[in-house]
C-alpha cells in the first residue's frame, strides 16, 4: 500500500516538475510548483512526518504559492517566448547535474548502508507524537541555530520594508 | 478488523457526511434568506412548499436546467477547474471533524461519528482551506473579466491576511489543550459544561472574537463581502460564472460557513459535549446516548450560522482599506498577545 501510494505521487512529484518546465505561460508553471509540493507533502506523510506534511501545505502549497499566483495574476505576465537558450548552460548544466545527483546518491546509500535509516528518529515512537519529537529538537538542541533563524526572517522583513517604503522625493507633500 | 471491513464502513459514512453536509448547505441558504427577510421586515421565500421549506430544491432544480454559458474569452482548464477546486476543499476538511461521542463505536471498535481521527486534525482544516484560495484566485483570473480579476484579487489577499490571525487565535486553545487532536481538544473541555468550555472557563474569549471576525473575512462573508461587492464589482470572481459551474461556487461558500461553525464549535463551544455537564443524567437508552451529542454538536453549529446571518442583516460592508487595517494592526497584534498571555498563564 505504502509502495503504491510512493510511485503514485513520486510520479506525480516529478510529472508536475518537468511540466513546471515545460509551460510557457507563468501561471500553468505556477501551478505545476503546487502538483510538486503537495505530492511532496504526501510523501513525507509516507515517511510518517505528518506534522511536516501539514506544515508543507500551508505554508509552501497555501501561503507562498498563492503569493506566486497572486503576482502572475496581478502583473497580467503573458506567454513568455522560446529562445534556443545558451550554450554554456548546455556544457556545464548536464554534467553539473549529473556530479549532483550522484553525491547526493552516493550519501543516501552511506546512510542506509550504515543501518540508521531517515527519520529513525522522528516517527514509530509510541505515546508521543511527532510534534512533540520536533519541538523537543528544536527548542533544547537546536535552540540556537532556531532563534538566529527567527532573527535573519526578521532582517528579511525589515529589509522588504525598506525597499517598499516610498522614498522622500516621491512623497506628495501632504502626507 | 479487515481491510475490506475498514473500506466499506468509511465509504458509509463519507456518503451520510457528504450527503447531510450538502442538504446542510441547501438549507443554510434557506435559513439565511428567511432571516434576512424577517431583519428586513419581509417574509422571505414562502411560496415552495409549506414555509418555503423547499425551496432549496427549486433552486438547485432550477440552477440544474440553465444553460451553461462559456465566455469565449476564457482560459478553458482553469475556467472549469476552479469551482471544482473551490467546492472540493470545502467538502474535505468536515472529514476530520468529530460529530459525536467517541465513546458510541460501531462494530470492532469503530468510530462511527468521525470519518476520520487525526493527530493532527486542525492542520488538516488549515492546510485544506488555505489550498481553496486557489479556486477563488484562479477564477477570477481565467475569466478574463476586469470585475471577477479584482474580485479575486481581494480575495486572495484578504484570505492570507486573514488567515495569521485565524491560525494565531487557535494558537491559545491547542496549547490548553497541548494536542492538535480535534477529539481531545473537545474532550479537554467537557469537564462542567459550558463552564469549562474555551469561550468561558478556557478564558479565550478574545481568541474567541478574533477568529469570528477572521472567520466572517475567510468565508468572504459581510461584513467583509469585498471579493463579490454587488455596488462595485457586480458579483466578484464568479461573474462570468453560470449553472451549476455558479452553484458550484455558492455551495463552496455556504460549506465553509458551515465548517467555519464546526471549527468554532470544536475549538470554543465544547464541540458535541452537553452544555449542562453532568447535571442532567444520560439516559440508559444507547440510542439516545449517541444522538444527543449530536443534536448538541448541530445546535451549536445552527446558533453559529445564525449569528453570520445576523451579522449580515445588520452590518454595512467595511472598506477595503479598513478591512487591510484591521486585519493586519488589530486582530493579528491582539492573537500574539493572547497567545502569550494563554502561555504565562499556563506556566504559572
Amino acid at each position: 500500500m505504502h509502495l503504491i501510494l510512493f510511485i503514485v505521487f513520486a510520479a506525480f512529484c516529478l510529472a508536475g516538475a518537468i511540466n513546471l518546465l515545460l509551460q510557457t505561460h507563468p501561471i500553468n508553471s505556477a501551478l505545476s510548483l503546487i502538483v510538486v509540493m503537495t505530492s511532496l507533502a504526501v510523501l513525507y506523510l509516507l515517511l510518517g512526518a505528518e506534522f511536516l506534511a501539514a506544515a508543507q501545505v500551508i505554508v509552501y502549497a497555501g501561503a507562498i504559492m498563492v503569493l506566486f499566483t497572486f503576482v502572475v495574476m496581478l502583473l497580467n505576465a503573458g506567454r513568455e517566448e522560446r529562445t534556443l537558450g545558451s550554450k554554456a548552460a548546455t556544457v556545464v548544466g548536464f554534467p553539473a547535474v549529473v556530479a549532483l545527483l550522484a553525491v547526493i546518491a552516493t550519501v543516501v546509500l552511506h546512510t542506509q548502508s550504515g543501518g540508521a535509516a531517515f527519520g529513525d528518529n522522528l516517527s514509530n515512537q509510541p505515546g508521543s507524537t511527532n510534534l512533540e519529537q520536533l519541538s523537543t529538537v528544536l527548542f533544547t538542541n537546536l535552540l540556537l541555530p532556531f532563534e538566529v533563524t527567527s532573527v535573519l526572517v526578521l532582517i528579511a522583513i525589515l529589509g522588504a520594508v525598506a525597499l517598499a517604503r516610498p522614498h522622500d522625493q516621491e512623497r506628495t507633500p501632504g502626507e | 478488523m479487515t481491510i475490506l471491513q475498514f473500506f466499506l464502513w468509511s465509504l458509509l459514512k463519507v456518503i451520510v457526511v457528504t450527503v447531510v453536509l450538502l442538504t446542510g448547505v441547501a438549507y443554510t441558504v434557506l435559513l439565511e434568506r428567511k432571516l434576512v427577510g424577517r431583519i428586513q421586515n419581509r417574509w422571505g421565500p414562502s411560496r415552495v412548499g409549506p414555509f418555503g421549506l423547499l425551496q432549496p430544491l427549486a433552486d438547485g432544480a432550477k440552477l440544474f436546467l440553465k444553460e451553461d454559458i462559456m465566455p469565449t474569452a476564457v482560459y478553458r482548464p482553469l475556467y472549469l477547474f476552479a469551482p471544482i477546486i473551490a467546492l472540493a476543499c470545502a467538502l474535505i476538511s468536515i472529514a476530520v471533524v468529530p460529530f459525536g461521542s467517541p465513546t458510541v463505536t460501531g462494530p470492532g471498535g469503530f468510530h462511527l461519528f468521525e470519518i476520520s481521527d487525526i493527530n493532527i486534525g486542525l492542520l488538516v482544516i488549515l492546510g485544506i482551506t488555505s489550498i481553496g484560495v486557489y479556486g477563488i484566485a484562479l477564477s477570477g483570473w481565467s475569466s478574463n473579466n476586469k470585475y471577477s480579476l479584482l474580485g479575486s484579487l481581494r480575495s486572495s489577499a484578504q484570505l492570507i491576511s486573514y488567515e495569521l490571525a485565524l491560525g494565531l487565535s487557535l494558537v491559545g486553545v491547542v496549547l490548553r489543550a497541548g494536542s492538535l487532536n480535534l477529539r481531545e481538544i473537545v474532550e479537554n473541555q467537557g469537564a462542567h459544561g459550558f463552564l469549562s468550555w474555551n469561550l468561558f472557563g478556557g478564558f479565550q474569549f478574545v481568541a474567541f472574537f478574533i477568529y469570528l471576525m477572521s472567520a466572517y473575512a475567510e468565508t468572504n462573508r459581510s461584513p467583509f463581502d469585498l471579493p463579490e461587492a454587488e455596488s462595485e464589482l457586480t458579483a466578484g470572481y464568479h461573474t462570468e460564472y453560470s449553472s451549476m459551474k455558479f452553484a458550484m461556487f455558492f455551495m463552496a461558500e455556504y460549506a465553509n460557513m458551515i465548517m467555519v461553525g464546526c471549527v468554532a464549535t470544536l475549538m470554543f463551544l465544547g464541540g458535541w459535549t452537553s452544555p449542562f455537564g453532568d447535571l442532567i443524567p444520560l439516559p440508559q437508552n444507547i440510542v439516545i446516548q449517541s444522538l444527543l451529542p449530536i443534536f448538541w454538536f448541530v445546535l451549536k453549529v445552527f446558533s453559529f450560522l445564525f449569528l453570520y446571518v445576523w451579522v449580515r442583516g445588520t452590518l454595512p460592508r467595511f472598506r477595503y482599506d479598513q478591512l487591510m487595517n484591521f486585519g493586519w494592526c488589530y486582530l493579528m497584534p491582539l492573537a500574539i498577545l493572547n497567545i502569550v498571555a494563554t502561555s504565562l498563564w499556563l506556566a504559572y
